[in-house]
């Protein structure tokens, strides 16, 4: 659905601009030229769109730069079944996303700079959201010896980490931090004490007791990231703290970033617009890694989101199949899509009056952007025309089974949301059209 | 499969109302039944007992029906008790084992719901070592469903047999001091009896060591101690639960020898409680590791065999109360 047009310049007029890295909220519009930005702002076009170029009008609706999901899991290579490149693309700018970075626990594991240039190719090919990886901390994350991370990044990794499992051996972790800091990169770590969530599936607490499943208690959180604080401390790495979820670990944090180390974190939506409450009733599409928390916890992560102390939202879109997720709470797998909810449910912050606009907008746009050094998130001359047309009031229901995702285990399904994503453009391309 | 042309769901809502005293479809829990359910079930049982001691232990109540006892997890006494429960109520009775069956060769829960929703069962009693895997199996079956156990979270006909136990010991429930000593973590008796003797106004104790005791006990309704003689003062009725060797995924105890001195209930122990106290076990018990033979054995005090044959009348109860609703459903299609 490309637009056409022959001179290669698009004018998107009539819209509110909203840019949040440089706070420009506005009544505007912006002008591309082939897979670039020519222009923005509120005076363009005062005097009217010249003839020769396509016209976009906005209709007073919101055109924000694409989404920056900081944390999806992609299952290509390996597990095509659950998800593709094609099918993640296909959701992400479904959802606003025009950039997303993936973990490397694929099948291969994403430890070779072979892997990375396949994804980056194949996603390349496919002409959606764009994906960068991030290749693993350690070879096979097996969390033992150190993947070869300076040739990685030279291929094109933003990050490194194990995936969805912990760097758990202090040693190897304080040697990853200190060898990725010769060349400035960034480690990220899935925060959980391996040993502590061990045959785990929930929070730990009354409800767990009540349903006879055994917890992970909060302190594997913040065990875990205590062990880093101290860590980063000695090393000097840059560290990045991957889906925040607990009270305890966003004071971690807090405690951190005063204290002047190079730490980042982000937290999901499940984390800050649900509470364990909903893995009641044995609901498999609500079991997480980490799990969802008390009330007390996703109010802290809320306010973690206000005042700053975590950084930027990701979907931590994590595709389940029915056969993994269909079965007795302890036999399902963790984890639930979110690439197509990821911006409602983040506007849910504004709705609900914790975040101005363009604050709640900030935490998936030029915040993850920023982390991972990539140009994007933020609206730019000469930039890639990646850009995000939507409807911050109009209200939908999530229909998880009406997802381009190929797997359908949204723990939003049947939740009334506002924020319709009306147009998403990749590269100056349109690429995704809502139908009404 | 053939029965997939059709609903594979009764909707709830389209039943009539089951019994008027027990309005529910499934047995899958204590949680959520009120005091008077559980009365009308226990009430229903006591004349189950009578029926049983008497030389014509048959009645056809439930001739035509099948019922399918469908175990993923080993188990003799449950499984034997619904098996009695059935056939004395005049029902074709199936055991299913999941060693060498089907589950066993990686068929998925729900595809074992639609194979027995082809086969058109009545009653589907159901264990599984899961937590909700019994819950998961009920909304793809369209028969009445039985827990007969899952995972750590409940067994209900378990607590209702106890609870009939006592009343008959004990004239009542209400007002009485129950301890429950042992493995609470792991216990789905635990947990069931818990909710039961709360709703029939008992006051329910917890002994144990904290690694068994898991977090938010204290929120449930219950008095927690971790000191056997603190704990059983004043107690009419003592509950003892099964060390689970093969759940205590750790060390949750150091030794059977510690856990014993501890926590076993002995003659010294016993001591502490009520002079007219029973004793209680879901079987089968551990002699010497959590309780000690002198006081099982004890024909005034334990009422360990009682429970069996309480089990039989309950489990016939609630097959009682459930095909009822069956009938009255079908009445109305």
């Amino acid at each position: 659905m490309g637009g056409r047009n022959s001179s290669g310049l698009v004018a998107y007029v009539n819209a509110r601009l909203l840019d949040p890295a440089s706070g420009l909220d506005g009544k505007g519009a912006v002008l591309t030229n082939g897979e670039s930005i020519a222009d923005f702002g509120p005076g363009l076009f005062h005097g009217g769109v010249p003839s020769g170029m396509e016209v976009v009008d906005c209709h007073g609706l919101c055109l924000a730069p694409g989404l920056v999901d900081m944390r999806v899991q992609l299952r290509e290579p390996g597990e095509e079944h659950k998800e593709t490149l094609k099918s993640a693309g296909e959701a992400a700018v479904a959802g606003g996303v025009t950039s997303m970075v993936c973990l490397p626990n694929t099948n291969p594991v994403i430890d070779e700079v072979a892997t990375v240039e396949f994804v980056a190719r194949r996603a390349r090919k496919i002409g959606l959201a764009k994906v960068y990886p991030y290749a693993a901390a350690t070879k096979r994350v097996e969390g033992k010896e150190l993947a070869e991370m300076g040739m990685l990044a030279e291929a094109g990794a933003l990050g490194f980490t194990d995936g969805v499992k912990a760097i758990r051996n202090a040693q190897v972790m304080r040697r990853a931090l200190t060898y990725a800091a010769t060349f400035g990169l960034l480690i990220v770590q899935h925060p959980e004490e391996p040993s502590l969530a061990e045959g785990g599936m929930m929070n730990e607490g009354e409800l767990a007791t009540r349903m006879g499943l055994s917890g992970i208690p909060v302190a594997a959180e913040a065990i875990m990231l205590e062990r880093d604080m101290r860590l980063v401390e000695i090393t000097g790495g840059r560290y990045h703290a991957a889906h925040v979820a607990t009270a305890e670990g966003v004071e971690i944090i807090r405690k951190a970033k005063a204290k002047g180390l190079s730490v980042t974190c982000d937290t999901a939506p499940p984390y800050f617009a649900l509470n364990e409450l909903a893995v009641k009733d044995y609901r498999t599409f609500a079991k997480l890694s980490p799990p969802l928390r008390s009330e007390t916890d996703r109010l802290a992560v809320v306010a973690g989101l206000k005042d700053g102390t975590i950084d930027s939202v990701a979907s931590d879109h994590s595709p389940q199949d029915q056969d993994s997720k269909r079965v007795p709470f302890a036999a399902a797998e963790f984890g639930g899509v979110g690439l197509e909810t990821l911006l409602a449910v983040t506007l849910e912050l504004h709705h609900n009056g914790h975040l101005g606009l363009l604050d709640a907008l900030r935490l998936v746009t030029c915040r993850p952007a920023g982390i991972l050094g990539l140009e994007a998130g933020r609206l730019k001359v000469g930039a890639a025309a990646d850009l995000v047309l939507f409807d911050p009031d109009r209200g939908w229901k999530v229909n998880a089974k009406a997802f381009r995702s190929k797997s359908k285990n949204s723990p939003f399904d049947d939740r009334p949301v506002q924020g319709m994503v009306m147009r998403t453009i990749v590269d100056g391309r349109t690429v995704f059209k809502h139908d009404a | 499969m053939l029965c997939l042309a059709r609903p594979a769901v009764r909707p709830y809502s389209s039943l009539t109302m089951t019994d008027a005293r027990f309005p529910h479809r499934h047995l899958l829990g204590i949680q959520g039944l009120g005091p008077s359910e559980i009365t009308s079930l226990l009430d229903l049982a006591e004349g189950y007992v009578e029926q049983n001691r008497s030389n014509d232990k048959r009645k056809n109540l439930l001739r035509g029906r099948t019922i399918v006892n469908l175990f993923f997890e080993n188990s003799t006494r449950t499984r034997t008790s619904f098996e009695l429960a059935g056939k004395r109520l005049g029902a074709d009775v199936i055991n299913m084992q999941s060693a060498g069956s089907s589950v066993q060769k990686g068929e998925t829960l729900i595809d074992t719901a639609m194979t027995l929703n082809a086969m058109h069962l009545d009653v589907l009693v159901v264990r599984h070592p899961d937590s909700g895997a019994v819950k998961l199996l009920s909304e793809k079956v369209n028969c009445a469903v039985i827990n007969g156990g899952d995972g750590s979270h409940e067994h209900p006909t378990q607590a209702l047999l106890d609870a009939l136990t006592i009343r008959r010991r004990k004239g009542k429930l209400s007002g009485l001091n129950v301890a429950i000593c042992g493995d609470v973590r792991h216990s789905r008796v635990a947990r069931s009896n818990i909710y039961l003797l709360n709703a029939m106004g008992a006051s329910v104790r917890l002994i144990g060591p904290r690694t068994l005791l898991p977090s938010g006990l204290d929120r449930m309704g219950v008095e927690v101690f971790h000191d056997m003689k603190k704990g059983l003062a004043d107690v009419d009725v003592i509950m003892m639960l099964r060390i689970q060797n093969e759940r205590m995924s750790g060390n949750f105890i150091p030794s059977i020898r510690e856990y014993f001195h501890f926590f076993g209930l002995d003659r010294e122990k016993l001591g502490l409680a009520k002079p007219d106290a029973v004793i209680m076990h879901p079987g089968p018990m551990n002699r010497g590791v959590e309780i000690d033979s002198d006081v099982a054995d004890d024909v005034e005090r334990s009422l360990i065999r009682s429970q069996v044959e309480m089990g039989v009348a309950v489990r016939m109860a609630c097959l009682d109360m459930l095909t009822r609703g069956l009938i009255q459903s079908e009445g109305e299609s």
